[in-house]
């Protein structure tokens, strides 16, 4: 497929042949190590190492941070990141570990934190030496996630936090959380505030990360637990308060209808070598090729090919509306399209996982630990981790309430 | 090859959308549309064409069917997303027209490269309408399957499913000979032309078969030469209807959703409730699809033409799907007077379903991808 990219700025151009020849001669090549499909699910320290090494190679030689400012660490550069994500996905380079640090705390830090902190926080961010974890969601906050309970009381000059945050990926790797909390139990939305606060300084002294196990059997995500953990001010985002409206650029770069564009890197393939991703359609068609399927090969089944042209079909359209999303004259309102990105990526490569499922027929049934699961099992395990992105970040109920809601105008559903 | 970001919708192309826009906005609003087409409900009604031939002429009059015709043969010479923005906004109209026609027919000419080609492609730069005649009786897409044959320099045989026939100043016949398909432009009212209509359940078009017997023609690609430029011109005539389909299916969602805003049951307006909310989003994201193909598969027709067929049946897949989703989902949520021939839903959910089976539907449009893609199945 042949990139659709907009025409190179001279600045973009020079940035491209940079990120193209610092790649050519510095890939990490394979991992020495077993790397999980995702970020989120790195729970062995060495692989973790490892893929910190190689963000911290890529951040040295500005593919990461590009759009953020010298002083914080930046490369001070115009919409230059989007070109050395592209860099990095032709290259094939394996993912960045501080996902939730690039994707959510950089530019939330960025555009609400303390002079003198932020600077200070997202070089080591942007580098991969720390890695962060969000602190949103609670028991009794998951899709309503205004109904914080997790309370920060001002005492003197600091903060005093107590609470119970669950679903935080890497908090057991992570140097800092966000943190989203209430500071005033006299209204919902206006009692919230938002820090960022230490974890791995002030494990045992006032903050406990215990591991939740998720349905597919790994690890990655956590409950973390505040007793009294004691905070600086200067680790509040903009003001006591105004928590929701801090937290709302976090979700809309989550979301990917933020203002910056979040670093991003991947395409090496972390199963079987050579292989096409497990979130790529085109993995499919390598896939009906080799799976049998009543004495003919998935291929040839007409039903088969016409799912897996569907998915096709999809992701070109997704590729596409990115694209177009691009084009203010081209899209009748500004956040139709970005609105739809989590959705909708996120549905497809659960259908794609899904599909594959299908495809790979009785087979299908053996899993990780069975060495004969075609590609090691690869594709249920997907399919089962897809839920994690279509319920997180707002499931993806909520995601069709905010389009109807914000974009199409009609009444809100609560 | 690099693309443009946007899609080579440029400030000419913009203006040109912008102009047609409230041009359809100002003259062809759906209560107008309705009283044009709808006039007569009785399901056995005589079969006719019922469109507003001074429109029609007033748009001619802009150009706009002259935008895709090569400056050589006296047209604008614009891109095929040119047409793509016209189209669009002729579908958001459901406009009675032999527009897409036209544009169809401008396209197929330009791939024949023959004199007698540049002097149809004039004329219709200078206003004249044209339809392709290049189906057979089984319906077949193909471009090589005609029932017309070619022999002592004459047209005999019926082609099928027409469409906008009685419209037409002109029609491009496929016919085959011993030598292979040409193509050739036939005068409507010429000897031994009979053009019988078709009942239809679109109201917005006309369709027919047409009959030839000894007819005169005048060769536009010899022998051996049609098919090829059909297949040639097959992505931009995928993507006129795959464009009229993504503007008709704008127009059902905005006029649903703002349906669901007013209409109040259980003291609620029904878009609070997210059975309706919920699918109302899903055509959203359909017709967003559908538009980012459309708009990519026209762009890779003058940028990137390797991928264009490719791009341009995804694009007719999605569209087709998308078309018979929206208008479902207008009927349904309009409820009881959805279900009406007063409401002007099914005006345009006549016209989703006649396109979306148009040069293929989604399930032909991907059977086709499969060959290409993953190869002949064994």
């Amino acid at each position: 497929m042949t990139e659709a990219g907009r025409k190179d700025t001279p600045e973009q151009a020079e940035f491209r042949a940079h990120c193209q020849k610092w790649l050519a001669e510095n890939h990490p090549g394979r991992p020495p190590v077993h790397i999980p499909q995702g970020a989120l699910e790195l729970s062995d320290p060495a692989a973790l190492e490892w893929l910190q090494a190689w963000q911290k190679a890529a951040y040295d030689a500005g593919l990461v941070g590009c759009d953020y400012s010298k002083d914080c660490g930046g490369g001070g550069m115009t919409d230059c990141q989007a070109i050395a994500n592209q860099a990095m996905q032709q290259a094939k380079t394996p993912y960045f570990p501080n996902i939730i640090g690039l994707g959510m705390a950089a530019p939330t830090v960025y555009f609400h934190g303390q002079d003198g902190v932020k600077q200070k926080l997202l070089r080591k961010l942007l580098s991969g030496e720390e890695i962060w974890c969000q602190g949103f969601s609670e028991p009794g906050a998951g899709s309503d996630l205004a109904n914080q309970q997790t309370f920060a009381e001002k005492r003197g000059d600091t903060w005093v936090i107590n609470g119970h945050k669950v679903w935080t990926s890497l908090a057991h790797f992570a140097s800092w959380m966000i943190l989203l909390c209430r500071t005033s139990k006299d209204d919902k939305y206006n009692g919230l505030s938002y820090f960022v606060v230490p974890i791995k300084t002030a494990l045992g002294k006032g903050v406990t990360v215990r591991p939740l196990i998720k349905m597919t059997g790994e690890t990655g995500f956590n409950e973390v637990i505040f007793e009294d953990l004691v905070v600086e001010d200067k680790y509040r985002l903009d003001e006591v308060g105004a928590g929701w409206k801090v937290a709302m650029t976090t979700l809309a770069h989550e979301r990917g209808a933020g203002v910056l564009v979040t670093p991003s890197a991947g395409g090496m393939v972390t199963g079987e070598q050579g292989r096409a991703s497990v979130s790529s359609a085109q993995g499919l068609i390598d896939l009906a090729q080799q799976s049998p399927r009543h004495g003919k090969r998935a291929a040839d089944d007409p039903a088969i090919r016409d799912a897996i042209i569907q998915l096709m079909i999809r992701q070109e359209g997704f590729r596409q509306n990115q694209r177009r999303a691009g084009v203010a004259a081209l899209t009748d309102h500004p956040m139709r399209i970005p609105l739809q990105f989590k959705l909708v990526a996120t549905e497809m490569n659960q259908d794609i996982a899904q599909l594959a499922y299908e495809i790979e027929g009785a087979a299908s049934s053996l899993y990780v630990n069975d060495p004969a699961a075609p590609l090691g099992g690869q594709y249920p395990l997907a399919y089962m981790n897809s839920f994690g992105v279509t319920i997180a970040a707002g499931a993806n109920e909520v995601q069709r309430n905010i389009l109807g809601e914000r974009v199409l105008g009609l009444p809100k559903s609560r | 090859m690099a693309r443009s970001g946007n899609f080579g919708f440029g400030d000419d192309e913009m203006m040109l959308r912008d102009s047609a826009r409230k041009f359809f906005a100002d003259h062809c609003s759906a209560d107008k549309v309705h009283a044009l087409v709808a006039h007569d409900a009785n399901i056995h009604r005589d079969i006719g064409s019922n469109w507003d031939k001074a429109l029609w002429q007033q748009i001619t009059g802009l150009g706009w069917t002259a935008i895709c015709v090569p400056e050589s043969a006296g047209g604008v010479g614009m891109p095929v997303v040119a047409a793509v923005a016209i189209a669009e906004e002729a579908g958001k109209a459901a406009f009675p027209s032999p527009l897409i026609a036209t544009f169809n027919a401008t396209f197929v000419l330009r791939e024949c490269g023959t004199d007698a080609a540049t002097r149809a492609l004039a004329n219709i730069a200078s206003g004249s309408s044209a339809t392709l005649a290049m189906t057979n009786a089984k319906g077949s897409w193909e471009a090589s399957d005609t029932d017309v044959r070619f022999g002592n320099e004459k047209l005999n045989g019926t082609a099928w499913y027409v469409q906008d026939a009685q419209k037409a100043d002109s029609i491009i016949v496929s016919a085959v000979s011993a030598d292979g398909i040409g193509l050739y432009l036939v005068d409507p009212t010429a000897r031994g032309v009979e053009i019988i209509p078709d009942g239809i359940i679109d109201l917005t078009r006309d369709q027919a078969h047409i009959s030839f017997k000894d007819v005169d023609a005048m060769e536009l690609a010899p022998p051996g030469a049609g098919d090829e430029a059909i297949r040639r011109a097959m992505p931009a005539i995928l993507c006129m209807v795959s464009a009229d389909m993504v503007g008709a299916g704008e127009w059902l969602l905005q006029t649903t959703v703002e349906y669901a805003r007013t209409r109040v049951q259980f003291d609620r307006p029904l878009g609070f409730f997210q059975a309706v909310k919920h699918p109302l989003v899903n055509v959203m994201l359909e017709v967003d699809r559908a538009k980012s193909l459309t708009y990519s598969a026209a762009c890779a027709i003058d940028e990137d033409p390797g991928q264009a067929l490719r791009e341009a049946r995804m694009a007719k897949s999605a569209a087709s799907d998308m078309a018979v989703f929206s208008a479902s989902r207008a009927v349904q949520f309009h409820g009881g007077i959805g279900f009406t021939w007063e409401c002007f839903v099914h005006i345009y959910f006549k016209r989703q379903m006649h396109n979306h089976v148009l040069y293929g539907d989604g399930k032909y449009q991907r059977t086709k991808l499969a060959d290409l893609i993953v190869g002949e199945a064994a």
